[in-house]
């Protein structure tokens, strides 16, 4: 086997390496194809779709899908963005995303895919959601009305912590994050020096007596669009 | 030519919508002389006048009076703006929505911590409008033709939004100017 394959995202011809996911032969090529459950610590599953791309005229998770040599890509087709854009909208509106009190505002990376698609309201009709606040944990806090149940922290704490703090638990749209413990978080061995504190792409955990530190115009994406910094890259 | 006139409202809001809308500073005498305010807080002129160019709607929909003067604007606006996270989403009235009203009028009227209520009278008077079941965004009731969140918007994305729709541009609002709060 080789050690380097050639594919072409929207025209252009990228080296990978075999082995490489899209998405990560498009980053170190400087493409940003957007993403939400994918993070370059975790094991990918594919779950979100955000990263979809059409290759070879078949829609694909970039995430899991190993490149092959000749692959032919596409990834800003004004369909691939609407279906993005649909799915991020669907989010928004099967949550309860209250961005003016959230303490993630600014750094949340479902709000700044947001931003970046320029979403000014989603194109669903609300449904507010009856969720929980766990707030057991003595630095943890845990709300689900925030949850895009990417799994994120689930497989943080595996792979990361080495425990097994959060499961997926229920089917459709009662599927939630549930907590390893006799009641709530505070019940776990979660502590806050756990990987699977910092990985939630969302306000829905985070960390207490924290929140609010930086000033708007400094947080995470105030001024620079998500995905800059991959784009950066490219040279 | 008349100067294209502009009403404003602010329907299940907090105000601080239109707190922004005067944050534009000296821009506003900039504003006055392009355009001419029709119905609005800041006239308090109490009913479109006459056909409007833009109407801009803070807040979203939480009783049936929000539902009337929603349906007013979009019947006499040619471009209807819902601007704020209230008009947009919901915002913070919209907390209410996954608890049930009644739940939410015996907390308001007879239960709270500091309510002093001892027959557990809740108001009924009928000049007082009906509550809606939920907090509906604005763009659930009527349609709406801009949606500018924040909370609130930026005095620049509301001057960035009204003067390109004042020399005929569609409104795109730069990266940093779109925000949700
Ligand atoms: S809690 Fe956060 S990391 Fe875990 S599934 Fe929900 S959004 Fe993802
Ligand atoms: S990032 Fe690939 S499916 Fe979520």
């Amino acid at each position: 086997m080789s050690d380097s394959v050639t594919i072409t995202i929207d025209g252009r011809n990228i080296e990978a390496r075999p082995g490489q996911t899209i998405l990560e032969a498009a980053d170190a090529a400087g493409i940003y194809i957007p993403r939400l459950c994918s993070h370059p610590d975790l094991k990918p599953i594919g779950s979100c779709r955000v990263c979809t791309v059409v290759v070879d005229g078949r829609p694909q998770a970039a995430c899991v899908k190993p490149v092959m040599d000749g692959m032919v890509v596409q990834n800003s087709t004004p369909e691939l963005l609407q279906h993005r854009r649909n799915i991020v909208d669907m989010m928004f509106v099967e949550g309860n995303h209250f961005c003016m009190f959230c303490e993630k505002s600014g750094n949340c990376e479902l709000q700044a895919m947001a931003y970046r698609f320029g979403i000014t309201a989603p194109q669903y009709p609300f449904q507010f959601p009856e969720k929980e606040v766990d707030a057991s944990h003595p630095d943890i806090l845990l709300d689900h009305n925030r949850c895009i149940m990417c799994a994120r922290c689930v497989r943080a704490s595996q792979e990361l912590d080495g425990k097994n703090v959060f499961q997926s638990i229920g089917r459709g749209f009662a599927r939630k994050i549930g907590v390893n413990g006799e009641r709530a978080l505070g019940d776990t061995d979660m502590a806050a020096t756990d990987k699977a504190a910092d990985i939630c792409p969302v306000g829905c955990i985070v960390r207490k007596r924290v929140g609010f530190e930086k000033p708007i115009g400094q947080r995470l994406y105030d001024t620079r669009p998500i995905g800059s910094d991959i784009e950066e890259v490219r040279a | 030519m008349s100067k294209p006139r502009v009403a404003t409202t602010s329907l299940a809001g907090c105000f601080g919508c239109h707190m922004s809308l005067l944050d534009i500073d000296d821009r506003i005498l900039q504003l006055i002389d392009l355009v001419e305010f029709d119905r609005s807080p800041v006239d308090d002129i109490k009913h479109i006048s006459q056909r409007c160019a833009i109407g801009l709607v803070e807040g979203g929909c939480c009783n049936e009076e929000n539902v009337h003067v929603l349906e007013e604007f979009r019947a006499n606006c040619d471009v209807l703006i819902s601007f704020g996270d209230c008009a947009t989403m919901g915002g913070i009235p919209a907390m209410r929505n996954n608890i049930p009203l009644e739940e939410c009028i015996d907390e308001a009227y007879r239960s709270g911590p500091t309510v002093y209520n001892p027959q557990g009278i809740v108001p009924d008077d009928p000049e007082i409008p009906l509550l809606l079941d939920k907090v509906y965004p604005a763009h659930e009731v009527v349609k709406i033709d801009y949606c500018l969140p924040g909370c609130p918007p930026s005095a620049d994305t509301l001057w960035a939004a009204l003067t390109a729709l004042l020399s005929g541009q569609p409104i795109e609002l730069p990266y940093e100017l779109l925000k949700y709060d």
